[in-house]
This record gives C-alpha cells, sequence and structure tokens, in this order.
C-alpha cells in the first residue's frame, strides 16, 4: 500500500456498455466478451483429444467434470438460493444406485438410465428434503450433513441393494469417446443452462429468498415451493454426476455416500470462487487433478483440502474466478488522494 | 356488507398480551387508520391479519373468507397486501428487478399484472410503469441502481410499488410516511389518495397523525393491545384515553 | 432395569458429547463443528501421552483436557475470529479445520481398533441383577458434575455472569463493557474441554476410532437440533430422549438402526416443532 495513493477500478469500456446488453459492434467487443467462455467450452471440448494419450488422464478428466457439476450444484444452493448444503454426496449417492437399479432392471444402455436417474434421483431428493426447507443457515447444513449418512445406516442395516458390497456389474460405456463427450457437452450445458435460470425472473425470485424471504411471503409467492424448484435443479445436478460415476466406475456402493463428494466440491466452489458457477467450475478443474496427484498419500489428500478451503475462507478470499474477471473487466490504476 | 371483518381477535406472546379482543370492521372503498404509542400492538396486528403470525383466537374474515391459519401468501393472493415498516428490499437487485418477484407471483399474473398484460407483457416494462407511478423519475438512473444503495424514501415507495404490483384489494401500510422529509410525505399523501380512489380499500398505520387525519375518514386507536376508541379524527383526538396514551399522563 | 439403566448411561453420555456444542453456540452463536474433531483429538493426546511420553494417566488426562482447550482458543483466533457473522463460513470453516484434524491422525496411522484409554476402576457393579461396570457409572457421575459445575459457574461467578449476558443479547452486554472476543474464545476453550472430557469419560469403554470424530459431530448435532441449538435445558432433555431412543432401538431391533431412528427423531422434531423441544420463539424466527 502506497501513502496518499489509492487504488481506483475503472471499468472496461466495453463491460460498461455491454452488462445486460447484447448489441454489440464491432467483432473485438464480441471476442473480448466471448473469449473467456469460448476458452472454457473449446478447452473442455478439446481435451479429451489432447489427452488421447494419456489415458490415465482422460480418467481424470472425466472425474473433473464430475465435481464441476457437484460443485456447481453447491454453489447454485448456497450463493443463489441461501441454502449451505453439507451433504453433497446424499446427491451423488441417490444418482448412483439409481443408475445401478435402472440399467441392471432395465438392461438399458447408460444414455437412457443416466436422465432417468438423474431425474428420479431429482424427485427424490427434493421430496427428501422437503420437510427441512423452512430451515435456515445452520440448521440446514447440519440436516443435509446427517442426510448421506442416514442413506448409509439404512442401506446397511436393511441389506438394501447388496447391501455394503454394492450392486457389482453396472452396465459401462462401449465407447470411451462417447463417455467423455457426453459428460463434457452435459457438464456445459447445465453450466450455460444454470447460469440463464439465474437471469430469467424465477432466479430473481429464487435471489428474492436469499435477499429477503419474509418480503417474497408478502409478494404472495409460495417460498417452500420456489425453495423445492432450486433443490431440484441442483439435485439434478448431483444425481446426474452420481449416475454418470456409476456408469463410469461399473459400480453403485456406499462409498459414494462418502464425505469427499460433499467436501471437494465445497473446496472447489470457495477456491473458484462463489457465486458465478463458473468459479465452482474452474475450481473443479483445478483441484481435482491436484487431488489425483496426491492419491498416493491417502487421507492426507481430504487433509489438504480442508486445509486450503479453510485458509481461502480465513483470509477472505474472493475466489480465482472474482479476481481473474476484475482483472479482465477493470483498469487499476494509483490515484492521489 | 364488510370487507375485513375482524372478530375477537387476541395475540399472547408467552405472558405477554399484545393484542386483547380486538374488533374492527372496514367497508369497501375506506381508508382506515390505525394510532398508538410505540409498542401498543399495531404491527402486531397486522401480522395477524396477513398471516406472518399466527393468532392465539378470534378471527379475521376477508370477503367471507377467514384469514386465520392461512400461510402469508395465501393471504396475499387473496388480495390483501401489506408493507413493512422496516423496509425489506432486495438489497442486491436493481430496484426495478426487485418488482419482478411480486410480478412473477400468481396475485400478478391471475389478475393480468397491473392494469392488465402481466401474463405476456415484458415485466421490465411494467416494473418500471409501477416505479413511475410511485414516484421514481423514469428518465433519471434511480430505478436501475442497487434497492441496497437508495435513501429511505425510494425504498418506503418501492415498499409500495411492490404492493401495487400485487393489484391490492386491501392495502395495509405500515407507517409508511415515518422516517420521511415534509416534502416527501407531500408527495406521497396524493399517490394514497389516487389509490384509494382507483378502488383500493387501504389501512395505514402511522404515527404521523397530521397527515394520516388528512386521508383518513375514520381513525381506531390501540393502546397495550386493547382498542381505546373508533371515530372520526376529531373525535379520536378529544378521547382522554388517547390524550393518556399518547401523553403518559 | 437394564434399558432404564442403560438409557440413563447413553443419555448422559450424549449430554457429555452435547453440551460443549450447545455452550459455544449458546453464548456466541459460534457453530463449532470442529466438536467431534477434539473429541477424537483429546483421546489420541491422552493416548500418545501415556503410551509414547510414558506419563501416568491423571497427568497424561489433564494435559490432554488442557490441549483440546487450546485447540478450541487457536481455533477462535485463527479462524472463528476473522469470519464472525458469516454465518456459512463459520460452518464450513470449523467443518473444514475438523475434518483435517481427524484424517490427520487417519494419515499418521490410527487407524483399527488397537487404541485404547484405561478406565478410572476397574470392576462391574450389580444394581438390581444388572451387571455395570463402574466406567459406565462414571460416565453418569461425570454427566452430573459437568452440568452442576455449569449451573454453579454461570450462576454464581462473575465470568459466569458475563457468559450468560453476552448469550441474551451480544451488542447490550458489549456495551457494559463485556469483551464479546474473550467470552467467545472462553467459551470455545470450555466447550473443548468439554468436549474432550467427553472422550476422557467415553473412549476407556470402547477403543479410539477415527470415525468416532464424525459420529460425535453427528450425535452432538442431533441432540442440539432435537433440543433446540442453544437451549441448555432442551439439549439435557433431548439427549434423554434420544439416549433412550437409542438404547431402545438397539435392545430391540439392531444396532444399525440406532442413526437411523436418531435422524428420524430429528426430522420428525422439524417437522412437528421447528425450534426444538425448548427452543424460544427468537430461535423460531432465526431458524424458519
Amino acid at each position: 500500500m502506497k501513502s496518499g495513493l489509492r487504488k481506483e477500478r475503472i471499468d472496461r469500456g466495453i463491460k460498461v456498455r455491454s452488462d445486460g446488453i447484447y448489441a454489440l459492434s464491432s467483432w473485438r467487443e464480441i471476442s473480448f466478451l466471448m473469449a473467456p467462455r469460448m476458452l472454457l467450452v473449446c478447452g473442455l471440448l478439446l481435451a479429451p483429444l489432447i489427452l488421447h494419450f494419456f489415458p490415465y488422464w482422460q480418467k481424470v478428466l472425466l472425474i473433473v467434470c464430475i465435481y464441476a457439476l457437484l460443485s456447481m450444484a453447491f454453489d447454485f444452493l448456497a450463493n443463489y438460493v441461501g441454502l449451505v448444503c453439507l451433504g453433497g454426496s446424499f446427491f451423488v449417492g441417490v444418482g448412483g444406485y439409481g443408475a445401478a437399479l435402472l440399467s441392471k432392471s432395465l438392461h438399458c444402455s447408460p444414455f437412457i438410465s443416466i436422465p432417468l436417474a438423474a431425474v428420479g434421483g431429482a424427485c427424490f431428493c427434493t421430496l427428501a428434503l422437503l420437510p427441512c426447507l423452512p430451515l435456515r443457515g445452520v440448521y440446514f447444513a447440519i440436516v443435509t450433513l446427517m442426510y448421506p449418512l442416514f442413506m448409509t445406516r439404512i442401506i446397511e442395516a436393511f441389506e438394501l441393494f447388496g447391501g455394503t458390497n454394492g450392486m457389482m456389474d453396472v452396465a459401462g460405456f462401449a465407447n470411451p469417446w462417447l463417455e467423455q463427450y457426453f459428460l463434457i457437452i452435459a457438464t456445459l450445458v447445465f453450466l450455460f443452462a444454470l447460469r440463464r435460470l439465474a437471469v430469467e425472473d424465477v432466479g430473481l425470485v429464487i435471489k428474492g429468498i436469499k435477499d429477503n424471504d419474509q418480503s417474497v411471503k408478502a409478494s404472495g409467492i409460495n417460498i417452500t415451493f420456489i425453495k423445492a424448484q432450486a433443490i431440484f435443479y441442483a439435485s439434478l445436478l448431483g444425481c446426474f454426476a452420481g449416475a454418470y460415476l456409476a456408469h463410469i466406475y461399473m459400480w453403485a456402493g456406499l462409498s459414494m455416500f462418502a464425505l469427499d463428494f460433499s467436501i471437494i466440491p465445497i473446496a472447489a466452489t470457495v477456491v473458484g470462487g462463489g457465486g458465478s458457477l463458473l468459479g465452482a467450475v474452474l475450481g473443479a478443474i483445478l483441484l481435482v487433478p491436484l487431488s489425483e496427484a496426491l492419491r498416493a498419500f491417502g487421507p492426507l489428500r481430504i487433509v489438504s483440502y480442508s486445509l486450503i478451503l479453510t485458509a481461502v475462507i480465513v483470509v477472505k478470499g474472493e475466489g480465482l474466478l472474482n479476481y481473474l474477471s476484475r482483472k479482465y473487466n477493470q483498469f487499476e490504476r494509483w490515484k492521489e488522494i | 356488507m364488510a370487507m375485513l371483518e375482524v372478530k375477537n381477535l387476541s395475540k399472547k406472546f408467552g405472558g405477554v398480551t399484545a393484542l386483547n379482543d380486538i374488533n374492527f370492521s372496514l367497508t369497501e372503498g375506506e381508508i382506515l387508520g390505525v394510532i398508538g404509542p410505540n409498542g401498543s400492538g399495531k404491527t402486531t396486528l397486522i401480522n395477524c391479519i396477513t398471516g406472518f403470525i399466527k393468532a392465539t383466537s378470534g378471527k379475521v374474515v376477508f370477503n367471507g373468507r377467514n384469514l386465520c391459519g392461512l400461510k402469508p401468501h395465501k393471504i396475499v393472493n387473496l388480495g390483501v397486501c401489506r408493507t413493512f415498516q422496516i423496509m425489506r428490499p432486495y438489497s442486491s437487485l436493481p430496484a426495478y428487478k426487485n418488482l419482478i418477484i411480486p410480478l412473477y407471483g400468481p396475485r400478478a399474473r391471475k389478475t393480468g399484472g397491473w392494469r392488465g398484460g402481466g401474463r405476456h407483457g415484458d415485466r421490465n416494462i411494467i416494473a418500471l410503469d409501477l416505479l413511475e407511478e410511485v414516484g421514481f423519475e423514469r428518465e433519471s438512473k434511480v430505478p436501475y441502481k442497487l434497492a441496497g444503495t437508495l435513501p429511505t424514501g425510494y425504498l418506503k415507495r418501492l415498499e409500495l410499488a411492490r404492493c401495487l404490483a400485487l393489484n391490492p384489494e386491501l392495502l395495509i401500510c405500515d407507517e409508511v410516511f415515518s422516517g420521511l422529509s415534509m416534502s416527501e410525505i407531500a408527495s406521497m399523501v396524493p399517490l394514497i389518495e389516487k389509490l384509494n380512489k382507483s378502488g383500493v380499500t387501504i389501512i395505514m398505520i402511522e404515527h404521523r397523525l397530521k397527515e394520516l387525519f388528512k386521508v383518513a375518514k375514520r381513525v381506531m386507536a390501540i393502546s397495550y393491545g386493547d382498542k381505546i376508541i373508533e371515530g372520526t379524527p376529531a373525535e379520536v383526538m378529544a378521547n382522554e384515553k388517547v390524550k393518556e396514551a399518547y401523553l403518559g399522563a | 432395569m437394564e434399558i432404564l439403566l442403560y438409557g440413563l448411561v447413553n443419555s448422559f453420555k450424549l449430554i457429555l458429547i452435547a453440551f460443549g456444542f450447545t455452550l459455544v453456540y449458546g453464548i456466541s452463536r459460534l457453530p463449532n463443528f470442529a466438536h467431534g474433531a477434539i473429541f477424537v483429538f483429546t483421546g489420541f493426546v491422552a493416548w500418545i501421552m501415556m503410551h509414547k511420553l510414558n506419563l501416568p494417566y491423571y497427568p497424561a488426562a489433564l494435559l490432554s483436557l488442557a490441549s483440546a482447550a487450546l485447540v478450541g482458543v487457536l481455533i477462535y483466533q485463527f479462524i472463528l475470529k476473522r469470519i464472525r457473522g458469516m454465518n456459512m463460513n463459520e460452518i464450513i470453516a470449523t467443518y473444514a479445520i475438523g475434518v483435517a484434524l481427524i484424517e490427520t491422525f487417519r494419515w499418521l496411522g490410527f487407524r483399527g481398533t488397537t487404541f485404547t484409554l484405561p478406565v478410572f476402576f476397574e470392576g462391574v457393579a450389580f444394581i438390581g441383577d444388572v451387571p455395570i461396570d463402574y466406567q459406565r457409572l462414571m460416565v453418569i457421575g461425570v454427566g452430573v458434575v459437568m452440568l452442576a459445575a455449569v449451573w454453579i459457574f454461570t450462576k454464581f461467578t462473575r465470568t459466569g455472569l458475563a457468559l450468560r449476558g453476552i448469550a441474551q443479547d451480544e451488542r447490550a452486554a458489549m456495551m457494559l463493557g463485556i469483551d464479546s472476543d474473550l467470552t467467545a474464545t472462553l467459551a470455545m476453550a470450555l466447550g473443548s474441554a468439554m468436549s474432550g472430557l467427553a472422550a476422557l469419560v467415553i473412549f476407556p469403554l470402547g477403543s479410539i476410532v477415527v470415525e468416532a470424530g464424525y459420529n460425535t459431530l453427528i450425535f452432538a448435532l442431533a441432540v442440539c437440533m432435537v433440543g433446540g441449538i442453544g437451549s441448555w435445558g432442551g439439549t439435557v432433555l433431548a439427549a434423554f430422549v434420544l439416549g433412550f431412543l437409542q438404547v431402545i432401538t438397539v435392545t430391540y431391533l439392531a444396532t444399525h438402526f440406532q442413526m437411523v431412528v436418531t435422524l428420524a427423531a430429528i426430522i420428525a422434531t422439524l417437522i412437528l416443532r421447528p425450534s426444538g423441544l425448548f427452543g424460544k420463539h427468537k430461535e423460531l424466527e432465526e431458524r424458519v
């Protein structure tokens, strides 16, 4: 910090004019707006081709997408709806078991069982979370933390779906290219659809609930219904990820309700920067390969995540994406006071 | 035929009686003022009528329907809208986007939104129209500013606009004048009169008696949860108990 | 008779586990999700002191209690202090630090059921014709003593009164010159030490396993949810309800169902009485 000076931030001209208005005049301006988005889209689409020579990292790419979906679900619930969900693995488990059941009982291809499991699982999750919807803050976090555990214990206790062994021999993908591109494209579609939803009128209502739920009530809107809708969208993502995971591993078991699926997405969102969904994806792209590199150290993986997460929160980090987008959209200069 | 009838309404918080056996009724098209010192139970009364708090006993009948036990949003959708004394804007949204939320709700859709067109019309345009109606300068930047940055005067208007977006049959204003300057109030009074002329029944809870008496023809005074008197402003002000309640003598 | 006795023991177990959490939340509105981690931490520290440093039992126990309190203080000073008031971040940060603590022990190789703490007194007593070992009776004894101590502390000492003041109205208390940071530190130290105490009393009944960290947190949270977070009387009552419920479940169904019943109880509470058994109106506003 220099004395007598303060940092001034000015939006770049294009940003000032283009926020929310899509009439642009030149290729330069269009590319300024589109470049970051295209970078992400093209990067993800090209990744399987580049990683073709590194089969191990192709698997990692799949996991990245899975976690990206989960991070988006967490980010959406936490920063758009204001519900902190500590039990992301609940969605994964429900989706995973759903897909396994469908695929084993109907003998259908993954491309049918995954969407079915995603929608069915989302309905199940929404119904299951319905009694908790009036809760806020700490209370909601606590209850969601318990849901995955609850499922684990129920499955153990009743020996459902293969009990502790899980369900083996779930159909895998025949074609690795299809396996990767289906997931990547789905991730991108979910990302942009959810971002679009947030600026639609429903999205405004959802944000309104986070800002001020009393006022939404006084507007004659049933907030429980709107929250249930939001939970449905988030669990749709989560269950889709879980269903996909079941088909990748060709197995669905109790470890789908494990802690990893809850805490890594939170870490990814916080590190990447919450509130924009893109940040969550970015966080997943960064953290998951890191975690793969740490795989040899076992539990140390979770330790490192947790520490990174705490550190970012404590230093009040704004998240990587928010930092980058500020640099991208604004000039900075020192100004005398 | 009374539009709103409140019968023997009581509310107890633990041992404290906030409302004690309140009775009053309201005919369509009138403005009723409710006055009383701080803590006399005015806001509790509103909360009970609009369902934000469950009354301990008693009945609230609106157009022949009992409102007690209904959820707040259901009551709004029957046509009873309220403003909040402590303004509750959506701080992170621009002022006009604040109105998208009530316009999105079932009440605005069913009644065709404000002056029709709620279903098909662009909600942004309707929102801007509404803001203009309550006195936001349309050509200025004010409607586009974040609600969190607006001064009190505009926030009170925003509260009012939120209710207007819902096409209310009965509008309950909780201290819309408090915290406003004289000139701001002067511009609010005609707005309320205009609304009333267009057929909206209004209950106004107010501390600013002088301004209230300009618009309300009938006034009810409550103190410590009890209804003291109901009548014309002159009658109410002449009442000994009201003087006592206000002056503490 | 057996159910009565073991239910009582189990209830006091839950009180020991949950009281620290509810104390911290009640006083400073801090959700300490690292509560379970501190529980396990104390157990392992005591074990390390006894088996690696060859300390006798009592110094080891006292030192491990002190270290638990220290961890609580450190968590407050370095983490919670900076993010106070941001509810979501408080939860995530304490939860993450708890996970880090627990998983560190797992990484260090503290796995399996080989780690045990000694009981205070060996032997088995007979009450009626039900055998019950002294350690289980200890659980009840320590629980009663702790509740009494907390009651006396908050009713009759200056610091205790200050804590209660903060609990009721932080801002008003601050205006009267009570240091909110200091009380929060104190509350964290106390809460963590209680968690540690619970560990020292409960671990001898079985062995120290890392998973206990998560389970403890869940049980503490369950008790608090049912009783109404921050309400001390509610916590005790809820501990009895859940404690007996669990024992009855284990006796008539199976151990697996313990968690199922607990969670069902929580959900039932949420639907029937959202503020918990003893939740006050204020808490209802906050919750719903």
